[in-house]
């Protein structure tokens, strides 16, 4: 397919492929070949297979059990990954906020699993916005296909590109229609939709889109740029061409300038989308019926579920609400906690999710956390400011939000890490020019928005303070914690600038990730992999627990009797740590307990596995024990190291990120780093 | 034994598993996996389902057990997701056993999710026992310089 030098085009600029992007030279261009995907389950056994069905279908793959580590690895590598598959059950992280997040923030088609099959739960992924939902048990037929979604979203892209009008806004009704099989037909609806409008715009839009252009960066600098242009013209009437023009930046082509558009129409929409969900707000701009949309984006996941918990008292929200808008929130002071805003941004997004038409509700002051998962200590005082300068905006909110879309993501993310969040109306509103709010004001809000680190991050820019933001909010990781409490403040002392690209704790980030990533190694060792699926568990004998950062201490066995389990012989071949030689062992000596052999096995037990074990021809392995207890407490350590440094390493990422964030494939030209303004 | 023998021998008792519905076409699924790069694959995965059972039986049991009350949803989530693994390496009765669970788990009835815990030990111990018998006589194949025949498979 002639996408296929295009997927890998976008690879053009190897120092900025993904870490994890082994150059597949084999598979560079047979295409769907090397497709670089992301699975994310808790499931280790459905991981597992998971992994090698898409190594048999030729694919890139990397494992992450958790969604956290998902998150960070993919902010890490905004480009390194072209799908990504999660389960919609995880422990750390709801499926669908993972969903949420990844679409707002990186784009990436989303592939959901489960073993539900319910209506509900695949409406739910419909809503959310993801490409398909596959129901557990997986085939790798069904995984064959994946790179459809791939392939579909760019198209997509392309086809706005022609397009003055937003090709999504209304057209994209709830997709519940789409079909009888749930599970692999998700798609089709909306997927058919798009075809349609490609088809009307003609085939050329594949060629050019084959065409390999160097990616273009869009740094904050560009993106102030664009959002002023965007602002000039109103959001209705921006089109691409009439953007290119205002922002004349050499080097920039129209292509360029759609893809970045039609995000920041996808950002809006979802913002407006969530803002729908928050029915409770009593914002008189929300519009109540707005809310039924669905709250795709996580925004409005996160607001009402936060909400719910009654984390944000409703002024907080509306002056979130106000705070994204680029009202005058600004005269609030712009040191407005940071929980402010991110709640204003993450605010901002639900409602304009939906279109413009539904600005309103984004002024509407909803008491919602709009921080995406996070619970938001927002301070009622300092929402009430943002509630007023809501109120007034009305529609320009809108407008001004839209504008920020391209930020938004940033933002909510930000919102979602902290509370706190600082001005985020600002950095939307920085986008906007036509605010004459100090939210508009790069510097002003810069200040305040960076400030939310307590860092002068003001003086960096005009440019989105959202990119300022972002670093703060290190919502991802935060997400165990959910709604239920959220990160202190304090953890993150982040210093951002726009634009930073590095940000020294990722690799904070990258380490929990490489330990769920480590796996997918490959079976080399066989026995490496097992014994790094379970790294958690502590093994009587440690092996080869290399990547394991904790050393977890290791009982013996774990389930004691909790199991009826009649006296087997536990076989397990290949067993990495009994067979040190390799091959055969004693068996007698396997036999004799080191392995708990099974949950409870009780010495009369012990015996028969000894003759057992004596009657076997060759090694016997024996399984290894679980720690029972370990991987809780693992996960309590990754969740307390996840404090601090995540934030502040997310937040990083994000700054970095929002520039390069959708420059994901195809037609984004160049890296241009800082296309001077 | 001879290893044609062997081999029919897996034959047959792959098939009587798939029959009697023990396994179902999931984990022939599982056996394609498994080629010359990934030997083991099928063994390890396996295992890795034992493991990860054990352990949530483990904490089922534990959570049924709660004298102040049980918490139905995490039951229902440990009920799910064994559901989800089990169905995932094709251990069918198992998965029904936890269909049959959960729904109980819905009705918040404490007794007859005993009993379905009950019964999905059960089940599990019986596949278990199934699998290591089959994994033993694999193993007993290939040190006698055997190849598994997955083609020959009725299914």
């Amino acid at each position: 397919m002639n996408l296929s030098n295009n997927s890998k085009g976008s690879m053009s600029t190897p120092s900025s492929s993904s870490l994890l992007k082994t150059t597949g030279d084999a598979v560079t261009d047979q295409f769907p070949a090397g497709l670089r995907v992301l699975v994310v389950d808790d499931d280790p056994t459905c991981l597992m297979i998971l992994e090698r069905m898409l190594r048999a279908c030729l694919y890139e793959v990397t494992k992450c059990k958790r969604a956290e580590n998902a998150l960070s690895l993919l902010r890490e590598n905004k480009n390194g990954f072209d799908i990504v598959l999660s389960d919609v059950h995880m422990p750390d992280m709801d499926g669908f906020k993972l969903l949420e997040h990844i679409g707002l923030e990186m784009d990436l088609p989303v592939i959901m699993m489960s073993a539900d099959d319910g209506k509900s739960v695949v409406m739910k992924g419909v809503t959310h916005g993801a490409c398909d939902y596959l129901i557990k048990p997986v085939r790798i037929e069904a995984l064959k296909n994946i790179w459809q979604h791939v392939v579909r979203k760019r198209k997509s892209g392309w086809k706005d590109l022609e397009q003055s009008g937003s090709v999504e806004e209304g057209d994209r009704p709830p997709k519940g229609s789409d079909d009888g099989d749930y599970s692999s037909s998700l798609n089709e609806g909306k997927a058919s939709k798009k075809r349609r409008d490609e088809e009307e715009d003609g085939e050329e839009r594949d060629d050019s889109s084959t065409l390999k252009k160097p990616r273009v960066v869009w740094s904050v600098e560009l993106h102030q740029q664009f959002m002023a242009a965007v602002n000039q013209l109103g959001i209705d009437k921006a089109v691409p061409k009439k953007i290119l023009e205002l922002m004349n930046v050499p080097g920039l082509t129209r292509e360029n300038v759609a893809s970045h558009l039609q995000k920041y129409r996808l950002y809006l929409r979802r913002l407006s989308g969530v803002s729908q969900q928050q029915t409770n707000l009593n914002n008189p701009f929300l519009n109540p019926q707005e809310a039924t949309f669905g709250t795709t984006s996580f925004n409005g996941i996160d607001l009402q579920t936060l909400s719910a918990a009654g984390q944000l008292p409703a002024q907080s929200l509306a002056k979130l609400q106000a705070v994204g808008l680029d009202r005058p929130t600004a005269k609030t002071g712009i040191p407005l906690p940071l929980s402010e805003h991110k709640n204003l941004f993450s605010f901002e997004n639900p409602r304009l999710r939906f279109g413009e038409g539904q600005l309103q509700h984004l002024s509407s002051s909803k008491p919602m956390n709009l921080l995406h998962g996070i619970p938001t200590n927002v301070e009622p005082k300092q929402l009430a400011n943002l509630h007023h300068s809501n109120q007034s905006l009305g529609n320009l909110n809108v407008r001004v939000n839209a504008s920020a879309v391209q930020n938004s993501p940033l933002l909510m993310q930000m919102a979602q890490t902290q509370p706190r969040g600082q001005m985020l109306g600002e950095n939307a509103g920085s986008h906007v020019t036509r605010f004459p709010s100090s939210l508009v004001q790069p510097a002003g809000p810069n200040g305040i928005s960076n400030g939310v680190m307590g860092n002068g991050i003001a003086g960096t820019s005009n440019i989105t303070p959202v990119y300022n933001h972002l670093p703060q909010s290190t919502s991802l990781l935060n997400f165990p914690m959910n709604q239920t409490n959220e990160i202190p403040v304090s953890s993150f002392p982040l210093r951002s600038t726009p634009g930073i690209t590095n940000i020294p704790t990722k690799g904070m980030f990258y380490e929990e990730g490489t330990s769920d990533i480590k796996v997918s190694g490959g079976y080399v060792p066989s026995y490496d992999i097992f014994n790094e699926l379970h790294h958690q568990k502590s093994h009587d004998w440690d092996l080869t627990n290399t990547g394991m950062a904790y050393d977890v201490s290791q009982h013996a066995n774990l389930l004691q009797g909790n199991i009826d389990v009649s006296p087997s012989v536990l076989v397990h071949q290949g067993f990495p740590s009994i067979q040190q030689s390799g091959q055969h062992r004693d068996t007698s000596s396997i036999g004799k307990g080191m392995f708990s052999t099974d949950e409870g096995m009780h010495q009369g037990n012990l015996q028969n596995v000894g003759q057992h074990v004596n009657n076997l021809d060759n090694s016997v392995t024996v399984k290894v024990e679980r720690i029972p207890d370990p991987s809780s407490q693992i996960n309590n350590i990754f969740s307390e190291q996840y404090g601090q440094e995540d934030l502040m390493s997310a937040l990083l990422k994000q700054q970095e990120g929002i520039g390069a964030a959708e420059n994901e494939f195809d037609f984004d030209g160049y890296s241009l780093d800082n296309i001077p303004v | 034994m001879e290893v044609g023998q062997m081999r029919r021998q897996w034959v047959d008792y792959t098939n009587s598993l798939i029959t009697e519905g023990f396994l179902d076409g999931q984990f022939l699924q599982l056996l394609q996996l498994q080629d010359e790069n990934n030997p083991d694959f099928v063994v390890e995965v396996v295992s890795l389902f034992f493991e990860d059972s054990e352990r949530l039986l483990k904490d089922l049991t534990f959570a049924l057990d709660q004298q102040q009350g049980v918490d139905f949803k995490k039951v229902d989530a440990h009920v799910h997701q064994l559901k989800g693994s089990s169905s995932s390496i094709g251990a069918q009765r198992v998965k029904n056993a936890c269909i049959n669970f959960r729904n109980f788990c819905e009705e918040q009835n404490i007794d007859a999710c005993l009993g379905c815990l009950q019964q999905v030990k059960q089940e599990y111990c019986h596949v278990k026992n199934k699998l290591e018998t089959l994994f033993r006589l694999e193993q007993q194949i290939v040190t006698a310089g055997g190849s598994i025949p997955m083609t020959e498979l009725s299914f």
